[in-house]
Order: structure tokens, then C-alpha cells, then sequence
């Protein structure tokens, strides 16, 4: 059973988890992205409705399964770890959950766009990181030197199979720079043939599903043509996305 | 109430009408608090429900709302206007009549809750919207009648249950209001009469004459039917011969698809240039009602059209009712008959056309029990929790409420009569704090209760989103076609799923024409007229029924009678041949045949049992294949069987449907399946944990950003005892799951189980490899089979 899919950006030899997170086993790094901690609370505060509050916990769970596995010596999550700056004053049993999780270990927070300022839960704070050949940093740059890794998009990769169609979350990686799925529980999704993620991604890019097992495939794209693919702008909705 | 004031006799008598008894009867019997009549179609129902309140306004002249009338279909409601304001103006009568739906403009409707009329027309979803205004009570204060129309269709969905909410909520702001239904022929009238009853009051039923036999017969065709599929073009040419023989035909389908599909090739046949239109709920309004009017009109020789038409509007000179594929619910087939010939004491006229060799079974099978009165319809359940916490939250909307004597309105609703308080006070609870059983929203509760005990909004602004969200209707995502440049006409809807399969140049069926997909603009499908081309299948959202047991009875019967001489030699063939290759599935056994078919390993199991529990019947049989390593891959469910592929031959099937394992598995798989999460979110929906309809967001038509499968699982996996699942539950073993049958079928089958290993696919499967609605199973066999082609994709693409 494959737990990953390993692959080389700009000489960093890593692994993309089946479980949706980034392992560089060379420099004990574990980097998660867009969490969204604390996004029922934060619905139920602006007047919504009042979805399950669970899926914090939920997070944290399968965040702490990694940690276990791995037990990383830094662990970076790429922004938008809170849903907003107030859903990160969480609960005294989560924060203590998440106190447990970053004891031992230098974590970063990279800023996002739902989570612009500090937090006040230990850690540094950061706009962006470097780590060796590697950038980290919450939204991808175009034209950025090679080795980026980013989230903010929570890519997700629809494929035709035995006719049916499935979708699931997925990393994309070309030679350049790498693009994670979101790691929280109540995350939708962007399809790789969005604009956005077509203009990023070079001609090479594959996509790695996350699921019971990582699987890589060529990045699905928009055929050529002049065609705009109804998928592709039916998934498109701008500012509900990160 | 005896007579009728001058005005209403002496219009009735310039006219040389007269009253039908039920008529008389019911203006004799008005000032009963409620009662229910059940007349067939063409019985002048509509006039009986409306004749005591034009009587008690003629001679008691109000201002005020008098009669409230209640439709399933806003067109109803705009026809009954009509109707009905003609004679008022020509008898001199001081009545206002108005209709209120979805479609009323908003000046229209504000002026409406200021000066109400006599008479305001509406339907269920725009009266829990009237009732939760502030207003409400002022509006309906002097209210002194209700009638509901087609109530026998309400009854059949959670808008009924919703209704009688409502008018439960209408007897407390108006006391002494008075309750009518207008019902067609229904299988257990007492049982309708205690769903619209005020409880625990009763509700008197009063029965008009059925009028004579319908004349019911199948048609004869020249070709024979074909071997599988549906629709019926073989026998477009013999349908031609009866549109032109007839003054007006409906020519009903079981889906919308077909329903294009067939109106397409009768198009293409129609050499004489009979004027035929069609007309299904995917259409857009204004093809709707341009067909309706035209048929009004008298210029259509014939309209093709789905459950769409089964109520509505009367057409007199429809005079030929035609059933394309089998009727699968005897009752709907006896009231689409009725369609025809809107005559009283005139037999209605109708033929059945089988779509296949199959099918013939079912047709002959369903003209028998129409012949016997063998009306069927499964009982109804207890009114669902998930439209009580949606009324919770609506009358929260209105003002605050007292929670006692809300559960005692609540409980005065006919299918809410046995609610025991614990299930209130659940819903209640579900509403003000979402019922988790981890206390997060105590701060950001919806309702909170004050300090006089009343219960309340938290957040007055929440009111317009609870309003927005109102109705028991979920639809699957659609998104609009019309055609392409500026201002191009509105066609209809499809489903966001088709949309998202087209590819630029695809075409598809719509209102009859080819039409080839151009692209997106702002989520509406811009499409140009391509009459030249061949369609491509358009998958619409066709509601599709299940067989009911008295039918699937009866089919077996004819299958095992050994005397197939009634039906004809194409159909005889095909069943010998089956005997011969394999045996005839038996009501007290099960078979279950065994065969590979291209590449692949078959399973098909012919339980009988409808097609929900089929379907559930092949969640089952495929998770107990996937523990015990058979790679199941899918499988498609009928009214009959269920047939089930994968990648490993199964031999014996015996373990795999045994009873105790079938009920052990249901219990623990149940939860995780799709059907289930299918079941979520409609009940999600209903009860208010999502949201449809965001102020300012519609345009998207989609605002959970991630879907309602995650939350089900979180649940689950977080708060298993929480209300949601709970109603869930309740709502897929009553429906989609349809467990009761499954059970029904192990008790005649009592383990008798015969596997078949054939060569090759046995004639009775074979119309199973071209259903509609395959589901996948995502199990070992479908992860080795994703790697695989994953696979063959990276070599292609020079990537691995």
C-alpha cells in the first residue's frame, strides 16, 4: 500500500500523503495547508446556520494521525489555518489538543488570506518561509523561481473512470512548484481545469489524489480548442474559494 | 347553507345548468368544519369546493379574506382566476378573487397582505410564507374557509405535511375556520380524511358517483415492440393513426427524457403536419404555458407530456388518454385516464403502449387491476420531523411563540397527530441550538427563550434567510438553457451534472429540437438550434416510481401462469426462450443468474420488490461481495431486479442474501452509503441545517462550498445520536431504502434461493444492461481499477 507519491522539486526529494499532507523526510518537515479551524463557529457567528461543530476536531484528529506517523520536527501549515482571526481563539480543549501537537517541535504558521494577523496560540508567525531550495508561502506567485509549495486553491481533480466521474482532492506538482489540497474537514474544492490553476501549472504538471491510496495522474485539463469546458466554468466561483 | 342567493340561481339557470348531487351536498353540508369529497376528474370538484363561499359572500357582502384556496400548480391556481372571476363579474358579485404564488410580483403581494381579497389562490410554499410574517394574524383573522385542492397529490409528498402545519396554524389565528378537500379517486379515503382533519376532531369523507368504467384497452401496433428500452417509437405510426382518429390526445411518459426523445421522432414522422406540442417540468414557464394556452385554444391535436399534466387545468375536449411505457402505480395510471374526456357520466378513453417486450407483462398486468378496482398505495407515514423543525423555525419568523401550546397546535395536524412531545422538544432544541451534543452554539443560538417563557429569533435578521430557505421541494442542481446572443429565448432546465458532461458542439434533446451546447454564461447553457444533427441523450431529473407491490404481485402471476396466449408472440418468445435458457423468476424463490459479460462478472437478482429496494438490496449484496473479496464494481437497480458487476464470479448467492446477514448488514452499512447521504441532504435542507437560497448568492445556485457528504460524515462520526441521522434514517428506510419490501420479499422467498451459472446474458437480464442510473461501488476493486488507468494515463502522457 502506497501512503505517497514520491517526487524531486528543485532537489528536494518528497512525499505527497495519501492523507493530503507534504513529508520532506530529509529535513523532518511536515507542512499542511488551509485547515480552516474554526469555520462552523465562525458561520453560526455571522448568522448562518448552525452546521455540526466538529469539524475542528476532526482536523486535528487526522492531523494529529500524521504527527504520530511521522513525528516531524517542523511543521509548517501554509495559511488559512483559521477560518478568521477569531475562530482562532479556539476552544480551551482544541488549543490544548494543538498546544500538545506543536510541543517538541518548531511550527510555523504562514499567513492566508482568512488569517492575515498572528495568532495567539505559540509558533511563528510568517508571511512566507524558505527552507533550503524550497518557498513556502500561502498563495502560488506566478513566474516564481522553482521550488514554491502553496495551498490557498484546494485543487481537486475530477477523472473519468469505467464511466463515472470522480472527483477528489489532489496536489499538483510540475518541475516549478507544487500547489496542496486543503487539509480541513469542511473544505470544498477548485478543479484543476479552472483558469487560475491552468495558468499556474506548467504542461508537465501531474496531480496526486489524496484518498485511501496517492495516485498520480497528468493533470486533467481543459481540452485544446477554443471551447470553454462547462465544467471548468461551472467550478468556477469566484470568492468562495481559500 | 341550503339554497343559493338569486344571483348565483339565476346565472345557473340562464345557462340551464344544474348542480351535480355531490355539488348540492356539499353547499347542503358547508358549515361542517371539515370534509373531504372525492370525485373523479370532470366531477366539477373545484365548482363544489367554491360554491358555498360564492353563496355566503353573495349574501353577506365582506371586506376581508374569506376563502383561502390552496393548489399543488401555480398554473392551477392562475386557471382557477380565471375561471372564477368570469361568472363572479357576469352574477354582479362583490368578490375579489386573486392568486398568490411564486410568480406574483412584490407590489402585488404587499398590497395583497394589506388589503387581502375574498378569495386569494395560493399554494403550500406561498402560504408558510404568508404565515410567517408578523402580519399573519391580522391577515387571516376573519378567515372562514380553506379549501385544498388535489389533496390526494399534496398527500404524497412532505408539501402536504407541510400544509396541514399550516392550517393547523390557521385554525389557531382564525377559530371556527372551516376545511375542504377536493381529492380524486384515492385506495383509502378514511385514511386521506384523517390527514386533512383538524385532530383529533374528525373529517367527514363525502363520496361523488364514479361515473362509469373507463375504456381502457392496449393499443394495437403493426411492428412488434423491441427487445429492451423505452419510449415506444416503434409505435409512432399506429399513435399518428389514433391522434388523427381522435379530437385531442395526451400522450403521457413515465420521464422527461423519453418524453423528448419520442416527441423528437413522432416529429420526424409526422408527415400530415398535425399540430402536436409537448410539455414536461424541465421546460421553461413560458413554453409551458404557451403549450397550455395553444391547447386552451383548441389548436393542438395532441400534447406529449410526463406527470407534469397528471393535474391541473380541465381541457374538455380531450378525448384519448395514451400511456407510453407501463403505468407503474395503478392509482396514477386511473387518474391520468381520467385526463381523458372531462365529461361527466362519459367513460374516459384510454390505451397503453408498451415501450418493450417486458413492459407488455406490466401493461396487461395493470389493465387488470384497473378492471378489478384494484387501486394500490403504500400507507403513510407519520408526519417527518424534518418540515416540523422548518415550521418551528417559520412561525419563529412570525413572533415569538409559547412552546406548549405550539406542540398542541402541531399535534392538531393530521400527521402530527401522534407526535410524542420528546420529538417537539428535540426539533426545538434542533432549532435554537443545532442539538449537538457538544453545547458550541450557546452564544449563537437561533431561538433563544425569554424571560416570560416565549421563544424567539436571536437575530431578527435571520428571518430572511429562514423565509428564503421555506418549502419542502429539493431539487437537484439545475442550471438554465436558453438560446445564445442577447435576450435569446429561455428553453428550460437541466441538471448541473448533464451540463457539466457537455463538451462544446454536443447536442442534446430540448422542447423538441436538436440543440448544440455553445458554452457557459454566467452559469446559464447557451445553445443554438442544430436541427441536423443526432442528439445525444439529454439525462433530465425523471421522477421515477416504483412498481407497487399489488402490480409486481400481478406480473408474477402472469409470468408463472403458463398461458401467456393474451399477450403477443414477440413478448411469448422472449419468456419461452427464457425458460428454456434459465427459469422464470417465481414469487415464493428467488433467482439469482450468474454470467459473464464482456470482460466482466454478472449477478442479477430478481426480487421483485420495487425499485428502491432493489436498489438497496444491491448496496447490501455489494457490500457483503466487497468483505468477502468478490470486487464488486457497480450495479443498476429496476422495479425487478438488481444487476450487479465486478471483476470476480459468484457462484453461489446464497450467503450473500441471506436473511439475517441482509438485516445485520443493514444496520451497520446503513450509514455510510449514498443513498443515505442522498436522504441527508434533502432532510438537511428541509430542516434548515443548509441553506439554499442566500440573499444576494442565487444567482450561483450553489452556496455550500464543500458538499453535504461531509457533514454527514462528520456527524456520524462525531454526534451519532444526533436528530438529523435520526430523521435520516427514519426517511431512507421509508423511502429510498424501502426496507419493508426487502422484508416482505424474504418472507415469500423464506430462503429459498437458486443461483444460475449461465454462459451468457439470459433474455429477462438483458434490458438491464441499457438502464439509466448505474451506481459505482467504491470499494478495493475500484481503487485497483483508478491505479490502473492512472496507470495506462502516465505512460501515455510520457510522465512515467
Amino acid at each position: 500500500m502506497k501512503t505517497g507519491f514520491e517526487f524531486v522539486l528543485a532537489g528536494a526529494r518528497l512525499l505527497a500523503r495519501a492523507a493530503g499532507t507534504l513529508w520532506w523526510a530529509e529535513a523532518g518537515l511536515l507542512c499542511v495547508s488551509d485547515l480552516h479551524l474554526g469555520k462552523s463557529e465562525r458561520i453560526a457567528r455571522r448568522g448562518g446556520t448552525l452546521l455540526p461543530p466538529y469539524e475542528t476536531v476532526d482536523t486535528l484528529e487526522r492531523l494529529d494521525t500524521e504527527i504520530a506517523a511521522l513525528d516531524p520536527s517542523v511543521v509548517i501549515c501554509l495559511g488559512d489555518s483559521f477560518d478568521d482571526l477569531r475562530a482562532a481563539e479556539l476552544p480551551e480543549s482544541e488549543a490544548l489538543w494543538l498546544a500538545r501537537l506543536m510541543a517538541g517541535r518548531r511550527w510555523i504558521w504562514i499567513a492566508g488570506n482568512h488569517d492575515p494577523g498572528p495568532v495567539g496560540l505559540g509558533g511563528a508567525y510568517l508571511a512566507e518561509w524558505a527552507e533550503g531550495p524550497l518557498v513556502f508561502r500561502h498563495i502560488a506567485v506566478p513566474g516564481a523561481g522553482p521550488g514554491e509549495v502553496s495551498g490557498h486553491y484546494h485543487p481537486k481533480a475530477r477523472i473519468t473512470a469505467q464511466g463515472q466521474s470522480l472527483s477528489r482532492p489532489c496536489f499538483l506538482i510540475d518541475g516549478a512548484r507544487m500547489i496542496l489540497p486543503a487539509f480541513g474537514t469542511y473544505t470544498g474544492g477548485l478543479v484543476t481545469t479552472d483558469p487560475a490553476l491552468e495558468a499556474l501549472m506548467g504542461p508537465d504538471a501531474v496531480a496526486v489524489l489524496t484518498g485511501p491510496r496517492a495516485i498520480c495522474l497528468p493533470m486533467p485539463r481543459v481540452p485544446p480548442g477554443p471551447a470553454i469546458s462547462p465544467a471548468n466554468a461551472l467550478r468556477q466561483r469566484p470568492g468562495r474559494r481559500g | 347553507m341550503n339554497s343559493l342567493p338569486p344571483p348565483i340561481t339565476d346565472w345557473f339557470a340562464a345557462r340551464s345548468w344544474s348542480l351535480h348531487p355531490h355539488q348540492t351536498e356539499m353547499l347542503a353540508r358547508a358549515g361542517e368544519p371539515a370534509l373531504l369529497l372525492i370525485a373523479p376528474t370532470g366531477g366539477g370538484k373545484t365548482l363544489a369546493g367554491f360554491l358555498p363561499t360564492l353563496a355566503e359572500l353573495a349574501s353577506a357582502p365582506r371586506p376581508g379574506l374569506h376563502t383561502l384556496y390552496i393548489s399543488p400548480l401555480k398554473a392551477l391556481a392562475a386557471d382557477i382566476r380565471r375561471n372564477l372571476t368570469a361568472p363572479i363579474a357576469e352574477m354582479g358579485l362583490p368578490i375579489r378573487v386573486e392568486d398568490r404564488t411564486g410568480d406574483t410580483t412584490t407590489t402585488q403581494r404587499k398590497r395583497q397582505r394589506a388589503d387581502p381579497p375574498q378569495i386569494l389562490l395560493t399554494t403550500p410554499e406561498s402560504l408558510a410564507l404568508l404565515l410567517s410574517y408578523e402580519d399573519a394574524p391580522r391577515i387571516f383573522d376573519g378567515l372562514q374557509r380553506v379549501i385544498v385542492d388535489e389533496i390526494h397529490a399534496l398527500a404524497e409528498s412532505k408539501r402536504g405535511d407541510q400544509l396541514m402545519l399550516g392550517l393547523a396554524r390557521l385554525a389557531t389565528l382564525a377559530p371556527g375556520l372551516r376545511r375542504v378537500g377536493l381529492s380524486a379517486t384515492v385506495e383509502d379515503p378514511p385514511a386521506l380524511a384523517r390527514f386533512m382533519a383538524s385532530a383529533p376532531q374528525p373529517c367527514a369523507v363525502l363520496h361523488a358517483d364514479p361515473g362509469p368504467d373507463p375504456d381502457i384497452t392496449m393499443m394495437r401496433t403493426t411492428a412488434p415492440p423491441p427487445w429492451s428500452g423505452g419510449g415506444g417509437r416503434y409505435a409512432i405510426p399506429d399513435i399518428l393513426d389514433q391522434v388523427r382518429a381522435h379530437q385531442t390526445t395526451l400522450i403521457f411518459h413515465n420521464t422527461r427524457a423519453q418524453a423528448e426523445i419520442f416527441f423528437h421522432d413522432l416529429w420526424l414522422q409526422n408527415t400530415g403536419d398535425l399540430p402536436i406540442g409537448i410539455h414536461h417540468g424541465s421546460l421553461a414557464r413560458e413554453q409551458r404555458e404557451r403549450v397550455e394556452a395553444a391547447m386552451v385554444a383548441g389548436v393542438l391535436r395532441a400534447i406529449v407530456c410526463t406527470g407534469s399534466l397528471d393535474l391541473g387545468i380541465d381541457w374538455g375536449n380531450v378525448d384519448l388518454v395514451i400511456q407510453v411505457g407501463a403505468p407503474k402505480n395503478v392509482k396514477r395510471l386511473v387518474q391520468r385516464i381520467g385526463r381523458a374526456n372531462h365529461r361527466y357520466n362519459a367513460p374516459s378513453k384510454a390505451m397503453l403502449v408498451p415501450a418493450n417486450r417486458f413492459e407488455v407483462v406490466e401493461c396487461i398486468a395493470a389493465l387488470q387491476a384497473v378492471q378489478a378496482h384494484d387501486l394500490d398505495g403504500d400507507p403513510r407515514g407519520p408526519g417527518p420531523l424534518d418540515v416540523l423543525c422548518q415550521h418551528i423555525l417559520a412561525t419563529a419568523c412570525a413572533g415569538p411563540f409559547d412552546a406548549g401550546a405550539f406542540y398542541a397546535e402541531v399535534t392538531r395536524a393530521g400527521p402530527y397527530a401522534a407526535l410524542p412531545r420528546a420529538d417537539f422538544d428535540a426539533c426545538l432544541e434542533f432549532c435554537a441550538t443545532g442539538g449537538y451534543a457538544l453545547r458550541a452554539y450557546d452564544r449563537w443560538r437561533r431561538l433563544m427563550q425569554r424571560g416570560d417563557g416565549l421563544w424567539q429569533l436571536r437575530d431578527p435578521r435571520t428571518s430572511r434567510m429562514i423565509r428564503m430557505n421555506l418549502g419542502t421541494i429539493v431539487d437537484t442542481e439545475k442550471l438554465k438553457v436558453r438560446m445564445k446572443g442577447r435576450g435569446g429565448t429561455p428553453l428550460g432546465e437541466v441538471e448541473e451534472a448533464f451540463a457539466a458532461s457537455l463538451s462544446q458542439g454536443d447536442t442534446f434533446l430540448m422542447g423538441g429540437q436538436v440543440v448544440r451546447f455553445d458554452g457557459l454564461r454566467e452559469l446559464t447553457v447557451e445553445v443554438t438550434r442544430d436541427p441536423g444533427r443526432e442528439p445525444k441523450l439529454a439525462v433530465f431529473d425523471g421522477t421515477k416510481f416504483a412498481t407497487s407491490t399489488q402490480l409486481s404481485d400481478r406480473i408474477l402471476a402472469i409470468l408463472n401462469s403458463g398461458d401467456w396466449s393474451a399477450l403477443p408472440p414477440a413478448t411469448q418468445g422472449w419468456l419461452a426462450l427464457q425458460a428454456e435458457v434459465s427459469v422464470m423468476p417465481q414469487r415464493n424463490r428467488l433467482l439469482v443468474e450468474s454470467f459473464p459479460y464482456e470482460g466482466r462478472e454478472h449477478l442479477c437478482i430478481w426480487g421483485f420488490a420495487g425499485r428502491n429496494a432493489q436498489q438497496t438490496l444491491g448496496l447490501l449484496a455489494t457490500k457483503r461481495m466487497e468483505e468477502r473479496g468478490l470486487h464488486p464494481l457497480g450495479f443498476v437497480a429496476t422495479d425487478y431486479a438488481v444487476l450487479i458487476w465486478g471483476l470476480d464470479a459468484v457462484l453461489d448467492a446464497g450467503p450473500l442474501l441471506d436473511a439475517a446477514g441482509l438485516r445485520e448488514g443493514l444496520e451497520g452499512w446503513l450509514a455510510g452509503n449514498a443513498v443515505m447521504k442522498r436522504s441527508f441532504r434533502t432532510t438537511a435542507q428541509i430542516a434548515g441545517l443548509i441553506e439554499r437560497n442566500l440573499p444576494g448568492q442565487r444567482k450561483s445556485g450553489r452556496q455550500a462550498t464543500f458538499s453535504t457528504d461531509i457533514l454527514y460524515d462528520t456527524l456520524r462520526r462525531h454526534d451519532p445520536g444526533h436528530l438529523m441521522l435520526r430523521i435520516t434514517a427514519e426517511e431512507a428506510m421509508r423511502g429510498l431504502v424501502d426496507f419493508g419490501r426487502i422484508e416482505e420479499m424474504l418472507d415469500r422467498i423464506g430462503g429459498r434461493i437458486d443461483t444460475r451459472r449461465l454462459e451468457r446474458i439470459p433474455p429477462l437480464a438483458a434490458p438491464l444492461f441499457l438502464e439509466m442510473g448505474r451506481v459505482p461501488v467504491q470499494g478495493a476493486g475500484r481503487e485497483r481499477l483508478l491505479a490502473e488507468a492512472a496507470e495506462r494515463l502516465m505512460v501515455a502522457a510520457g510522465l512515467a
